[in-house]
């Protein structure tokens, strides 16, 4: 199996979807000729030309709503916002029409419509090249929202979110591009959206996290055990809506539980989970459930003391894993 | 005898006939809408009326076995046009579950229809707008030759979505018309305080379309203008900004009281010009609409009303635990 790049995955994963479906096109800015400003869209516009690999004007509500459009004809369109901290001005789109559209409509129309965003810090990417912007969406019925820590998981949840009928938020991180690699069959294949996976079996504690944190914590885990402590880590790949039972059985098999997001701390993506936890799990258990995240402070500063503070790492992982191993 | 002023747009003496029975089947359901909102039976009507002959003359002018529409809450003549039925907007008007345009989901005016090729709308203003370029631009990709009619008030032009709509169908050379139907007022607000140039066509220049202001109270203007920007859009020449000026007949919206904000003389006087009346006085001179034919006229349209309400408020709400239904694809045998 060819070891790839998180990025070459989703390339990869557009790549095959555009060949076996001619009804899915990529729209964005700088997404064609160049190919766009991370290269995710790399050799698509060569391969397939300028009407499938479509150079936008810069202008994201129109990136959404012409999709929309697009979408509600028929078509699979693949949008791509340049950075998630620049899809606010499309979010009265994302969250008013495709996110309604099935509903409103009573089941008359629908947008199969993937917006693909990179997110993430420790990019030196301050305030507005830094955000996680899941939180925003993570309440919105109709929505689906897929964040990928692996190239095995960004192929399989990029074509099942492309081929899925209903709009699917798709949001990697911008880091994980070129640091994380991974072995990824050159065949076709889908993953689940909706299913978190276990990436590490483990006795004593549980992580549950998402995206770059995944690999955090299973750096993290590795230190851990040479000092005893076994973590089970979960990884939710969908954000929302939440794999209810993945989250109870990672959360009762160890009965500790530790939350880790990127994200600010406050009415994130982990606090659902920690509802979820504290709905179904109270008798088994065995320490109050734990979040670690970011500061709750707009975004991430420039300056790389400040970045260092506000951003995710092993380090801080790996201490609130051993204090929760301790409790 | 005045002069005949649609043999020249390819309309017979039976078309114009039809074109003005739709009209005045909109001004009719959306009478009775008021009456029943009044006697406490639905609660909201927003209304079509003194725009009726902007929305029948565009559709009229359009393919619709073929063309989408992308209306917004007034156009009830857009609608009727292609292809929903009284019916279908009574059983909007009273939320049951037999509304096509969304099962009694949504209030009434936020149109929706797929076998029509209705797009379904939402409430916030002009986000139909990138839809329908959406659409266009699928149409090109799928080398199909339907043109997409998007329409919104003067005030809704305002909105970014307006700005980003165009932009993009004027540099991807689209097949939409825009059609903005000018009805001088934005809730309470008049278009002096709306718009800082002069006509809201004036704007097509900056995204590279032409851009024509047409008086919305002749359905042949109106029809001819839309009939070119349908026949430039299918040349792939690209989009076109329609600028149709008539006037809000009714209050904004049942729950708007419109004596709080203009003079009663201005409505009189906007009555004058009320296509339903103008449009009809032509028809006569044209002997095309006897006295004989607009008696048949009114009373099958006053049947058709009826028959419609009766059959709305006769049918069936929405199951309650139906509210959970269709917020994602479901997979139903
Ligand atoms: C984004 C948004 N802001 C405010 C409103 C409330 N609102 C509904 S209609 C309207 C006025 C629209 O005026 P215009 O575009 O001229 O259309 P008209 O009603 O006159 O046909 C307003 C402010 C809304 N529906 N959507
Ligand atoms: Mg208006």
């Amino acid at each position: 199996m060819a070891v790839i790049s998180y990025i070459q995955a989703v390339t990869q994963a557009l790549r095959e979807e555009m060949k076996r479906d001619d009804k899915v096109f990529v729209l964005g800015e700088d997404v064609g000729k160049r190919g766009g400003v991370f290269r995710a869209t790399d050799g698509l516009y060569d391969e397939f030309g300028e009407d499938r690999v479509l150079d936008t004007p810069l202008a994201e509500s129109a990136i959404a709503g012409v999709g929309i459009g697009a979408a509600m004809y028929g078509m699979r369109p693949v949008a791509e916002m340049q950075f998630a901290d620049f899809i606010m001005p499309a979010v009265n789109q994302i969250i008013s029409e495709a996110a309604k559209t099935r509903y409103r409509s009573n089941n008359d129309w629908s947008v199969p419509m993937t917006i693909r965003a990179p997110y993430g810090g420790g990019v030196h990417g301050a305030l507005y090249h830094s955000q996680s912007v899941e939180a925003v969406f993570a309440n919105q019925p109709g929505l689906k929202i897929v964040m990928p820590s692996t190239p095995y998981d960004v192929k399989g949840l990029l074509k099942a979110s492309i081929r899925d009928n209903d709009p699917v938020l798709f949001f990697e991180h911008k880091r994980a591009y070129r640091l994380i690699k991974g072995e990824v069959p050159e065949e076709d294949y889908t993953l689940p959206i909706g299913k978190a996976d276990v990436k590490r079996e483990g006795s004593d504690i549980t992580v549950i996290t998402y995206g770059l944190c995944v690999h955090f914590a299973l750096q993290a885990a590795e230190k851990l055990a040479e000092e005893g402590i076994d973590a089970h880590i979960l990884d939710l790949r969908t954000v929302y809506p939440l794999d209810q039972q993945g989250i109870i059985e990672a959360a009762s098999k160890t009965g500790k539980v530790l939350l880790v997001t990127e994200d600010n701390k406050e009415g994130g993506i982990i606090s659902e989970v920690s509802a979820i936890i504290s709905e179904n799990c109270l008798f088994d258990l065995d320490a109050p459930v734990q979040r670690l995240a970011g500061p709750d402070v707009p975004s991430m500063p420039y300056a790389p003391t400040m970045e260092k503070f506000f951003m995710m790492n092993p380090d801080k992982v790996e201490k609130a894993m051993r204090d929760l191993a301790e409790f | 005898m005045a002069e005949n002023r649609h043999k020249s747009l390819g309309l017979s003496d039976e078309e114009v006939l039809d074109l003005f029975r739709t009209m005045l089947m909109a001004r009719k359901i959306d009478e009775r809408m008021w009456l029943l909102n009044r006697a406490g039976k639905i609660p909201f009507v927003i209304s079509c009326q003194g725009q009726e002959a902007a929305q029948v003359g565009a559709s009229y002018a359009l393919d619709r076995t073929k063309d989408y529409a992308l209306p917004y809450y007034r156009d009830m003549g857009v609608v009727l046009s292609f292809g929903m039925t009284p019916q279908d907007l009574m059983l909007s008007g009273f939320a049951k579950a037999e509304d096509p345009n969304s099962g009694g989901r949504q209030m009434p005016g936020h149109f929706g229809q797929k076998k029509n090729r209705i797009v379904t709308g939402s409430s916030p203003v002009t986000t139909q707008v990138p839809h329908a370029v959406g659409i266009a631009l699928a149409g090109k990709m799928e080398k199909k030759d339907f043109v997409s009619l998007v329409t919104f008030g003067e005030g809704s032009s305002n909105q970014g979505d307006f700005h980003e709509g165009a932009n993009f169908a004027g540099v991807h050379k689209l097949p939409v018309i825009f059609m903005v139907e000018n009805n001088k007022y934005a809730i309470s607000v008049p278009v002096s305080k709306q718009l800082a140039c002069e006509k809201v066509s004036d704007r097509a220049i900056g995204y590279g379309m032409p851009g024509y202001t047409v008086d919305g109270n002749d359905p042949l203007a109106v029809y001819e203008a839309v009939k070119a920007a349908a026949d430039r859009g299918r040349n792939g020449e690209g989009p076109t900004l329609i600028e149709t000026v008539s006037y809000r007949l009714t209050p904004h919206s049942s729950d708007d009281d419109d004596r709080t904000y203009r003079e009663r003389e201005e409505v009189d006087e906007a009555k004058k010009k009320d296509s339903i009346v103008t449009f009809a006085n032509y028809l006569r001179e044209q002997n095309i609409l006897t006295e004989e034919i607009e008696t048949e006229m009114n009373e099958e349209i006053n049947q058709i009303v009826n028959d419609a309400t009766d059959y709305a408020e006769n049918a069936s709400y929405a199951e309650a635990e139906s509210a959970m239904k269709y917020v994602y694809e479901e997979n139903e045998e």
